[in-house]
């Protein structure tokens, strides 16, 4: 595997509220090569947006490290950080309350242009928008229109064309193709594959959707309550799944053919409370494969083949 | 099939836009049934007017949308037969929510910041019962339990902002159901959802569906879930609907290209998809600007199949019992 353009060291982001602390993101480490694309999967609420936001810093980690073609992120001060955020952007997952709903689509992807200094003039600027716009499947005539005159598909096409804008180097897609039916997801995926090609970018590609992110990924995070609990390339993830979650996870994805009922792992009791974790392993209260032994300490890395990591104590009964 | 109570019929329905250059069509000429305790999976293109459909039922388009054609009848609870195209704006807010709940694409754009989300769901039952508040508060963790959210009673009192965006979703499914509504149109419920959270809501709307004999518009572009939750799935593109079938038939007879290509589309499971270069199969070009329409077939300039006869008018045609398609080609070979 080729040097860690950025790496991720004991990452951890806590969010104090009324009623105490919740761990969204704890102790998290991994490294993305660069031109490569690595995977967040994971159930709603296990920290997915909040570590790609911490990753840019958008919202400051509590604690660990953030290492970007060598900076160390966390180091830097706002103005430096200003000037780093051209080269790494993010797709917002929920494209309406991201984009300004009195600016015109001209408007918000010049607004991107102009903050980084790209296009010498309106006129120049125009052009690249239209040209961004085709690339995500819109249309120029699209440029003169508001964010609310289009559909959710087209509106998250929009956040793709203004994080494109800038050419990043880094980019963070949260969830950035659920909202879009299979025939533009699939044109969108072919784009994000070839941009990390050509352009060499490098991406952190949050998706709930498997069979997306096994088509795009290099790499693959499992995350549960803010731990990773398997990391691997998108084949030892999907074809020889090593830890309990996991499994769940792609036995519960639903299967294109009404005559087919597939027999699932059917995870059995509550999402525990973030606020209030289970000691050890964070999946035991539903793990079908949970001893006593699990709740007395976490469970570290095993790596069940070559660079292929599971979180789970009971490994060897496991695969 | 057993004969059931048809509860929504729409016909030649018509949704209009106001815009600089003259009125543009968003939903042509649209037509479907839906029965008690029958969903109707309602897929299709980014942008073909699936949420417009939707909005255009509840009497919630944006300003500038109108409808300007059709009509929409909803058998209510007492047996009366009303056309919402034509109720007031009392009324309609009367039906929404005790009658016919609907469950948003983006949640944040139906979700009061400045109100907990406790308050809100409770607020529907202030609306529309006599419950007083521990009742109601009683209700509402209930609810909130019954879509998974960890400790519920705890997370009463929560802002929106501080769920993750699956949970802002659950919470508006609590929100929908809360009134037993006698239907529920659910534009993209679960697509934020990630899939072990997805198949414990499929699941409890499978149930609410059988206990309350629900009928449910199901607006997804998940082909697995419109598998595992339709009956009957409607296919739109460019505004009409170019294939309604019952669900079996669509996934093992495909009839119009555009539904062909949908299914090429998916990646993964069962006929995977990836030509030789490891890039996924796309229907190459985008859906048509709607002040722009092609003449005649609205996928025309996208099939691979098109021949110039696709440019004359194409009505939906019968290719077998209940499975319609909107395709000339099809269409004349259907008749033979
Ligand atoms: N600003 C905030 N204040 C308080 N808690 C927060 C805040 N942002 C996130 N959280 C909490 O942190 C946890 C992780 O949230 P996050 O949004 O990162 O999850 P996610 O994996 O992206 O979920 P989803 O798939 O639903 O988007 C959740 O329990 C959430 O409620
Ligand atoms: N307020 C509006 N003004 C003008 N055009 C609009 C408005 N709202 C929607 N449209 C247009 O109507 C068409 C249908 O939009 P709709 O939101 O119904 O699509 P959709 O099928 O739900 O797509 P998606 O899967 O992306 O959510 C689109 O071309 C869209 O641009
Ligand atoms: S450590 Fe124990 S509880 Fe956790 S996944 Fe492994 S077997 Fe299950
Ligand atoms: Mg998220
Ligand atoms: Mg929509």
């Amino acid at each position: 595997m080729s040097e860690a353009f950025i790496s991720v060291k004991n990452l951890s982001k806590g969010f104090t509220t009324s009623k105490g602390v919740v761990q969204a993101v704890r102790d998290v480490s991994f490294d993305i090569p660069r031109g490569s694309i690595t995977g967040l999967v994971g159930e709603s609420g296990s920290g997915k947006t909040t570590l790609g936001r911490a990753m840019l810093r958008l919202i400051e980690p509590s604690a660990g490290s953030i290492s970007f073609d060598g900076i160390d992120l966390l180091d830097l001060d706002e103005r430096q950080m200003r000037k780093m955020r051209k080269r790494m952007q993010i797709i917002f997952q929920d494209p309406y309350s991201s984009l300004n709903p009195r600016m015109r689509v001209l408007e918000i992807l010049s607004e991107a242009l102009i903050a980084h200094d790209i296009g010498a003039n309106s006129t120049e600027r125009k052009a690249i928008c239209i040209s961004l716009l085709e690339e995500v499947g819109l249309a120029a005539e699209h440029i003169n229109r508001f964010p609310h005159e289009f559909s959710g598909g087209q509106r998250q096409r929009i956040g793709i064309a203004r994080a494109l804008a800038v050419e990043p180097d880094f980019l963070v897609a949260d969830e950035s193709v659920s909202a879009l039916d299979v025939s533009v997801q699939a044109q969108i995926l072919n784009l994000l594959r070839d941009l990390c090609t050509k352009r060499n970018l490098t991406m952190l590609f949050i998706a709930h959707d498997l069979s997306v992110v096994e088509y795009l990924c290099d790499q693959i995070i499992v995350l549960y309550l803010g731990r990773p609990v398997e990391i691997g390339s998108a084949e030892q993830v999907y074809q020889r799944s090593a830890h309990p979650y996991t499994q769940a996870l792609l036995s519960a994805a639903p299967i294109p053919d009404p005559s087919k009922k597939r027999s699932r792992v059917v995870l059995k009791g509550d999402i525990p409370s973030p606020y209030n974790p289970p000691s050890g392993c964070a999946f035991r209260s539903r793990c079908q494969y949970a001893i006593a032994d699990c709740g007395t300490e976490l469970p570290v890395a095993v790596e069940v083949a070559n660079r292929h990591f599971s979180f789970c104590k009971r490994t060897e009964i496991i695969i | 099939m057993s004969e059931r109570e048809v509860i929504l019929a729409i016909s030649g329905l018509q949704t209009e836009f106001k815009s600089r250059g003259g009125s543009v069509r968003a939903v042509r000429d649209l037509n479907f049934n839906i029965a008690a305790g029958q969903t109707l999976a309602l897929v299709g293109e980014s942008g073909s007017g699936k949420s417009v459909t939707s909005l255009a039922i509840m009497g919630l388009l944006p300003q500038a949308g109108y409808i300007a054609a059709g009509s929409v009848l909803y058998k209510n609870r007492r047996g009366e037969q009303l056309d919402l195209v034509n109720q007031s704006a009392a009324q309609m807010r009367q039906i929404r929510g005790a009658e016919i709940a609907m469950i948003f694409q983006e949640p944040m754009t139906s979700l009061n910041p400045l109100f907990s989300i406790g308050d809100q769901i409770g607020e529907m039952l202030l609306l529309h019962t006599d419950l007083d508040a521990t009742a109601r508060a009683a209700k509402v963790i209930e609810m909130l339990e019954l879509v998974e959210i960890p400790a519920a009673a705890s997370r009463y009192h929560d802002y929106p902002h501080e769920l993750s965006g699956g949970m802002r979703q659950r919470v508006m499914i609590a929100m929908a159901m809360i009134l037993k509504p006698a239907l529920l149109i659910a534009d993209e419920p679960t697509t934020a959802l990630d899939v072990t959270i997805q198949a414990q809501i499929l699941d409890l709307m499978r149930r609410l569906q059988k206990e309350l004999n629900m009928a449910i518009l199901f607006i997804t572009h998940d082909m697995g879930v419109v598998a595992e939750m339709a009956d009957e799935v409607a296919v739109m593109y460019a505004g009409e609907i170019v294939e309604q079938a019952p669900v079996q038939q669509l996934f093992m007879r495909p009839s119009h290209p555009y539904t062909q290509g949908l299914l090429k589309s998916i990646p993964g499971a069962g006929g995977i998809t990836r030509s030789e270069d490891g890039r996924l199969q796309a229907i190459p070009g985008s859906i048509p600007m709607l002040n722009a329409m092609p003449k005649g077939c609205s996928f025309g300039p996208r099939c691979a199949g098109f021949v110039s006869g696709c440019q004359d008018s194409v009505e939906l045609a019968v290719t077998e019992p209940l499975h319609w398609v909107r395709c000339s080609e099809i269409g004349v070979n259907a008749h033979v």
